[in-house]
């Protein structure tokens, strides 16, 4: 550690620590605008000047090293007097429109200009106008009023990986700008304006809709993705105006993936807000008594294993754990959670996580990638393999991938194959990348659902769990075998056992008739075209998507934002989301309908409180049990061994790995209703489709 | 005052041929493996002994620069490069080195790299000097054809590579962490330092950037000895350097002379006196436009030197002086070194980059007097907020040539603010007062 | 310099040619194989003067500062980055030749205002920045250019002409325009940066002329 006295008093950091985090620890805010602790130092806003002892000049304290001895002084004459300049300077050409300025409220320079602003403006030239850029449908400029950080250029050059901004020109001409009037092409575009410091970049699609000051803030969990970003959702009035990340450096660090932020406006799209009930083929609206009843009619004399349920991609734990419970009391085994028929080793739990953890990608030092493309299925922890990639310098984190990227993945990747057959070659030694993954001492695999949703799933798993034993990538202080999930409620479903009982049917044969009536928990991505007409389907969801327009009984049930929640990400990170606004209409949260149906139907669920049903979770798993906390990850299951079969059934089949996300824009419910990611999959364009197997 | 013998730059002005064999009669490349052979300790005490100081600007030791490269190599090669990026207005003497001694540019340049245990060099010229760089180029061919560099050069058993890179246009390139930058294939903005270009330069590696005329001296004086050079100038001032003079001299040119003799002096017999006479000289600007300028009467008895000039408040800078009669507008002088200012601020950091462009506009109005008395001095505070909080000196080098005017010219800046009121009436300048608009307006 | 970009004017693609493909290589061992990045500034220039020699307009399309990102495997943005920053780099078409005037103090103290004006006379530009009407000349005001003994300097692409007044300008401009190109260098009976009659310094027999 190193001393260092900052306005007298002793504090020690880190060696290699610059003076602001020294200031930092020693209790003093330092005004700064450039500096960001995510970004490289740019050192350019000036504001974070101070004064170190035997320097000529004030001094910017973000990119200053700090050595043994040294003296830091915050409050001087020279450093105030500074402070005030710059903080002049940057008012100069800065418009005076705070009262329409998005950002007002929340803004750095807004802020800080209370602390060392003046109060009149000895600026008579004319101010400086700068062209706004169109960045495309999710940012919004207003560039005079940029102050020229490059936290912009910075954020997406460094973190996000698509460096399409750029600071061009040069002294008060320079600006901010793609050059080329171009979209930003990345999936974390959302960041740029939690990163701007001003009311220069703010968000498009809630241009001039609320002050900052007006929202009720909720801290929640982001659902369009298995990550489980932490999220706060910004609310006015019942309506969800924002959805903004929390700092999580286990999970989302500070960032959120461009899903996750602009699809708010879905949740007050195409909403069902009331029980509907089809009768002679036309669907009408009841009462929820009269729903209830009518499916408790249907339910009579059905036998419990031809009553079966597939549950979506966004649903909370609580509903998954109340209807499993309630099928389990009729007899029915009829339960999955794969609505896309993925495949996984259930037999630890283990099989089906992110073991290493998002923040393990940090100490990785090899990667393979199987069938996943996580720009589109994890755009945030794509960011982290990014920072690793970079933090790793050119060599230090070799990226292997089975699959053909569909996008610039932001790193090099090694492609070493189109299909699964590539792991063969590996595990035999012929290829190349075997050998970087065995000197390596963290080495990583990634398994993803273009891989686990295929039928030679399991020779692929087992095969990545082969060469992940073989290259030293399970040890007991490293488990770097994982799954990348993409269903915000796959892992939580699986730690609750949603999964077919002893002779119960899969997704699939659900689908084919093999049930009477079929439940579908917000389960839209099925093929819903492939149910029998006699099959009675039960919609228990928020969005008039392509389930409900099946059903025959629709139970309006609440959207993520509307119910307080738990979901497991990826990694078995358990975490709790708050409700923030009420569901529409009749709508209620899902666990409650269920609870209520299954005492119509006289099955009646042993839980009538949130907590009951939790404490009742925490049985079922202990995983579960969160202790009041908010999220949790269980530690010390590296070593934990899956149980498999010494051979698994089938070959490792050649045909190339097909990605899963087609459109990132569009994967769900949510998204798919909403106009501003409609613009988004205009704008970027789909994916082109690799030819099918 | 210097001497034809004790000349340094013998081909100043091409009057003889620039190519190798015309350089070697002149005593270039002449024993350079005996030069290298004296070891690199020996070479940097014998430039420290010298006394030489930057020939750039900043007058900072050069043998005590050199000595802050790494004496071992961690692995990571060693760079000179050597600063040609000359666009200090004003100044205009390296590239009489670079086109009529460039032989004895590239063996300094060796016997320096030599020193620092840097294999490669790399000069940084201007991009305006296409010609000059052709010319630089012609030589550089010369010498590799000559066994001169590459592999064991000259014989000395030190392997050195001499390359140009050219600048397209940036004032700021000068600045030798921007120089860097821009060499690194970037926009030329300066680094934040620390860490230094010795620690941490070009491409990472442990780096000197030095002026043109700085290393160019080098090979003599490693031949004529450092008591030679020292015995030259004044202490602390040692040696001689190349200088020019500008603007309203009769016979503005580039030339060699001693540190330390009488300004004066110098404007009398380099530059043929002043334009109408001694009498009608109104200011110098000694060294470059970033240094402020001296009035007549100090130009009376200040010496060429560093520290005489640093007395005075002003600088040496660059040497390259610019002399102004009594028929300049002063405050339109300096205004346009304001708007030379704002157009080469790089736009990094805040100060320079609103600063720059504050500074150019009321200049502009205070040429035309379109200003209030009082603006003077809100003029001179902008220039004291932008000095010495940015991240290069091109924020100072805004502010000094304001504040000289101010300092010395005050009266007559006064006077015009006067005889535009008098005959306009007010500044022209519409204010908002803090209470709104003005009833009478609406 | 300018930032304004007009997608109208732009060409659609660029490709070297061999002149500058046998350039390039040559600028591309000038520096490590990792830092190519380095040569952006000398590709830059190339593609500047091969569209110079193409079109007669030296100026860098943004479809050239795309081909160079990718060779030398930067993000072009960087590239428009530095050709933006330096003022050498025409970023918009220019005329045939680009006459630069200097106008920083040296120069205007020793009469850069008139070379300015008898541009203008003789161009019919009114503006810096401007391209005469038959497309010949470009004139732009350009900063210090280093050659303050000769002020004022007029410079013509890649050639100084010093020593200028209203006079030699002219005589400057015709030539140019009449398909010649004077001799560079000092307008007036002097060589190079020495004094105007005769050089004062380096008389002596060991360093006079040693024809």
């Amino acid at each position: 550690m190193v001393r260092v006295i900052v306005d007298g008093t002793p504090v020690d950091v880190a060696p290699g620590s610059s003076a602001l985090q020294a200031c930092e620890a020693a209790g003093k805010e330092i005004p700064r605008f450039c500096y960001h602790e995510r970004l490289s130092v740019a050192g350019n806003c000036r504001m974070c000047l101070v004064e170190v002892a035997r320097a000529p000049k004030p001094v910017a304290s973000c990119g200053f090293p700090v050595s043994d001895g040294m003296q830091i002084f915050t409050d001087t004459e020279v450093v105030r007097r500074a402070r005030r300049a710059v903080m002049e300077f940057l008012l100069i050409n800065h418009p005076l429109d705070c009262p329409i300025c998005d950002q007002g409220g929340e803004c750095d320079l807004q802020d800080q200009a209370y602390g060392y602003g003046a109060g009149i403006s000895r600026y008579k030239e004319d101010k400086r106008a700068v062209t706004d850029k169109d960045l495309g449908p999710l940012v919004k400029t207003v560039m005079t009023r940029c102050i020229q950080c490059t936290r912009c250029v910075r954020f997406s050059t460094e973190v996000a990986g698509t460096p399409e901004l750029g600071l061009v020109s040069r002294g008060e001409n320079a600006e901010i700008t793609t050059y080329v009037e171009k979209a930003l092409t990345s999936e974390l575009s959302g960041n740029l304006i939690d990163v701007c410091p001003v009311g220069a970049l703010t968000a498009k699609p809630s241009a001039f809709h609320a002050r900052s000051w007006e929202y009720k803030k909720t801290d929640s969990i982001d659902v369009m993705d298995a990550l489980g970003t932490n999220i706060q959702v910004q609310a006015r009035g019942g309506e969800v105006m924002r959805i903004v990340p929390r700092v999580n450096d286990d999970v989302n660090e500070e960032w959120l993936s461009d899903k996750g932020r602009f699809s708010i406006d879905g949740l007050k799209r195409k909403r069902l807000d009331r029980p509907w009930v089809r009768v002679h083929g036309k669907i009408s609206s009841v009462s929820w008594k009269d729903a209830l009843i009518a499916l408790a009619r249907r339910f009579d004399g059905v036998p419990g294993d031809k009553i079966g349920a597939i549950a979506g991609d966004l649903c909370d734990a609580e509903s998954l754990c109340a209807i499993k419970d309630l099928l389990q009391s009729i007899g029915s085994g009829n339960l999955d959670c794969r609505q896309d028929g993925a495949w996984y080793d259930t037999s630890a739990r283990s099989g089906y996580l992110f073991n290493s953890d998002i923040g393990g990608i940090d100490q990785a030092d090899a990667l393979l990638l199987v069938g996943t493309m996580p720009r589109h299925e994890a755009p945030v922890l794509n960011a982290r393999i990014r920072k690793r990639f970079v933090d790793a310098g050119r060599g230090g984190f070799p990226i292997g991938m089975i699959g053909a990227p569909t996008a610039d993945m932001t790193y090099d990747v090694n492609v070493l194959g189109n299909g699964p057959d590539v792991l063969a070659d590996l595990l035999s030694g012929r290829n190349a990348f075997a050998e970087v993954l065995k000197n390596a001492k963290n080495p990583m695999i990634i398994v993803g659902h273009s891989a686990l949703t295929r039928r030679d799933a399991p020779a692929i798993y087992a095969a990545c769990r082969e060469l992940a034993q073989t290259c030293g990538a399970i040890t007991p202080e490293w488990h770097g075998l994982n799954i990348l999930h993409t269903a915000a409620s796959r892992v939580g479903a699986l730690d609750l056992g949603f999964l077919p009982g002893p002779h119960g049917c899969d997704a699939a044969s659900m689908l084919r008739g093999g049930v009477e009536i079929l439940w579908l928990l917000g389960a839209d991505d099925v093929q819903i075209d492939r149910i029998p007409p006699e099959t009675f389907v039960v919609y228990l969801g928020h969005h008039g998507d392509a389930a409900a327009k099946r059903a025959d009984i629709i139970l309006p049930g609440a959207a993520y934002t509307e119910k307080p929640g738990t979901y497991v990400n990826t990694a078995g990170r358990v975490q709790r989301a708050f409700r923030a606004v009420f569901a529409p209409g009749e709508a209620r949260e899902d666990w409650r309908i269920i609870r209520a149906f299954s005492e119509v139907v006289g099955h009646t669920l042993p839980y009538d409180t949130l907590e009951q049903l939790r404490a009742h979770m925490a049985q079922v798993n202990p995983v579960f049990a969160l202790g009041g906390k908010n999220t949790q990850r269980l530690a010390g299951q590296g070593g934990e061994q899956p149980v498999l079969p010494a051979k698994q059934e089938g070959e490792l089949m050649p045909a190339p790995l097909r990605p899963v996300i087609q459109d990132y824009y569009q994967t769900n419910v949510i998204s798919r209703a909403s106009q501003t990611m409609a613009e988004c999959s205009r704008v970027y364009g789909t994916v082109p489709a690799v030819a099918a197997e | 005052m210097l001497a034809d013998k004790d000349r340094i730059f013998t081909n100043l002005y091409g009057q003889n041929d620039w190519r190798l064999e015309a350089a070697r009669k002149r005593g270039d490349w002449t024993n350079t493996a005996d030069i290298i052979a004296k070891g690199r300790d020996a070479i940097i005490a014998e430039m420290k002994a010298s006394g030489l100081r930057g020939r750039g600007g900043a007058g900072f030791p050069t043998g005590l620069k050199w000595s802050f490269m790494p004496k071992q190599s961690d692995g990571r090669p060693h760079y000179l490069v050597i600063n040609g990026d000359e666009s200090e207005p004003g100044t205009c003497k390296d590239r009489e080195v670079m086109r009529h001694e460039p032989h004895k540019l590239i063996e300094s340049a060796m016997i320096a790299s030599f020193a620092m245990g840097a294999h490669a060099s790399y000069i940084y010229i201007r991009g305006e000097f296409c010609r000059e760089a052709e010319r630089l180029q012609a030589a550089i061919d010369e010498a590799y054809a000559a066994g001169l560099l590459g592999k064991n050069a000259a014989g000395s058993g030190w392997d050195f590579d001499f390359r140009i890179h050219r600048g397209a246009g940036a004032y700021i390139c000068g600045e030798e962490t921007a120089l860097l930058e821009s060499l690194e294939g970037k926009k030329g903005q300066p680094r934040m330092k620390p860490p230094f270009p010795a620690g941490v330069g070009l491409y990472g590696c442990p780096t000197t950037v030095n002026n043109v005329e700085s290393i160019a001296v080098t090979s003599t004086i490693m031949r004529r000895g450092a008591s030679w050079f020292a015995g030259l100038g004044r202490p602390n001032n040692a040696g001689s350097k190349l200088m020019a003079i500008s603007g309203h001299v009769n016979t503005p040119c580039v030339f060699e002379e001693e540190l330390g003799v009488p300004l004066k002096e110098i404007i009398e017999k380099h530059g043929g006196g002043v334009r109408g006479g001694w009498d009608n000289l109104l200011a110098v600007i000694p060294g470059g436009c970033s240094v402020p300028l001296l009035p007549k009467s100090v130009c009376e008895t200040v010496l060429m030197d560093y520290d005489s000039l640093r007395a005075e408040r002003s600088g040496l800078g660059t040497a390259c002086m610019i002399v102004m009669d009594r028929s300049t507008d002063i405050i339109k002088a300096i205004a346009r070194f304001s708007k030379f200012f704002k157009h080469e601020s790089c736009g990094q950091c805040t100060p320079c980059r609103e600063g720059t462009g504050w500074m150019m506009r009321m200049m502009d109005r205070m040429v035309q007097g379109r200003a209030d008395i009082e603006e003077i001095d809100l003029l001179e505070q902008v220039t004291r907020q932008v000095e010495g909080h940015t991240i290069c000196a091109l924020g100072d080098a805004a502010a000094w040539p304001i504040q000289g005017l101010i300092r010395h010219f005050r009266p007559e800046m006064e006077e015009r603010i006067r005889q535009y009121k008098a005959a306009y009436g007010s500044t022209g300048l519409v204010q908002v007062p803090a209470g709104g608009v003005p009833a009478a307006v609406e | 310099m300018s930032t304004v970009w007009t997608p109208a004017e732009q060409p659609d693609s660029f490709v070297f040619d061999a002149a500058s493909e046998e350039e390039i290589a040559g600028v591309l061992t000038k520096y490590p194989e990792e830092r190519k990045a380095s040569a952006v500034m000398p590709l830059l220039y190339i593609a500047q003067r091969q569209m110079g020699r193409v079109t007669g307009s030296a100026w860098v399309p943004v479809a050239a500062m795309d081909v160079i990102a990718q060779r030398l495997g930067m993000a072009a943005i960087r590239v428009y980055e530095v050709a933006s920053f330096y003022t050498m780099f025409n970023t918009q078409p220019i005329g045939r030749y680009h006459l630069q005037v200097c106008t920083t103090t040296p120069c205007w103290l020793r009469g850069s205002d008139d070379v300015v004006e008898a541009c203008q006379k003789a161009t019919g530009i009114q503006h810096f920045g401007e391209t005469s009407a038959d497309g010949l000349f470009t004139m732009s005001e350009v900063e210090c250019l280093g050659a303050c003994s000769n002020a004022p300097i007029l410079q013509v692409d890649d050639d100084f002409y010093e020593d200028m007044n209203a006079e030699r300008t002219e005589l400057v401009i015709a030539e140019l325009r009449a398909g010649r190109r004077p001799t560079p260098g000092p307008m007036i009976n002097r060589s190079v940066s020495a004094p105007e009659g005769g050089r004062k310094t380096l008389l002596s027999p060991s360093t006079a002329d040693q024809e």
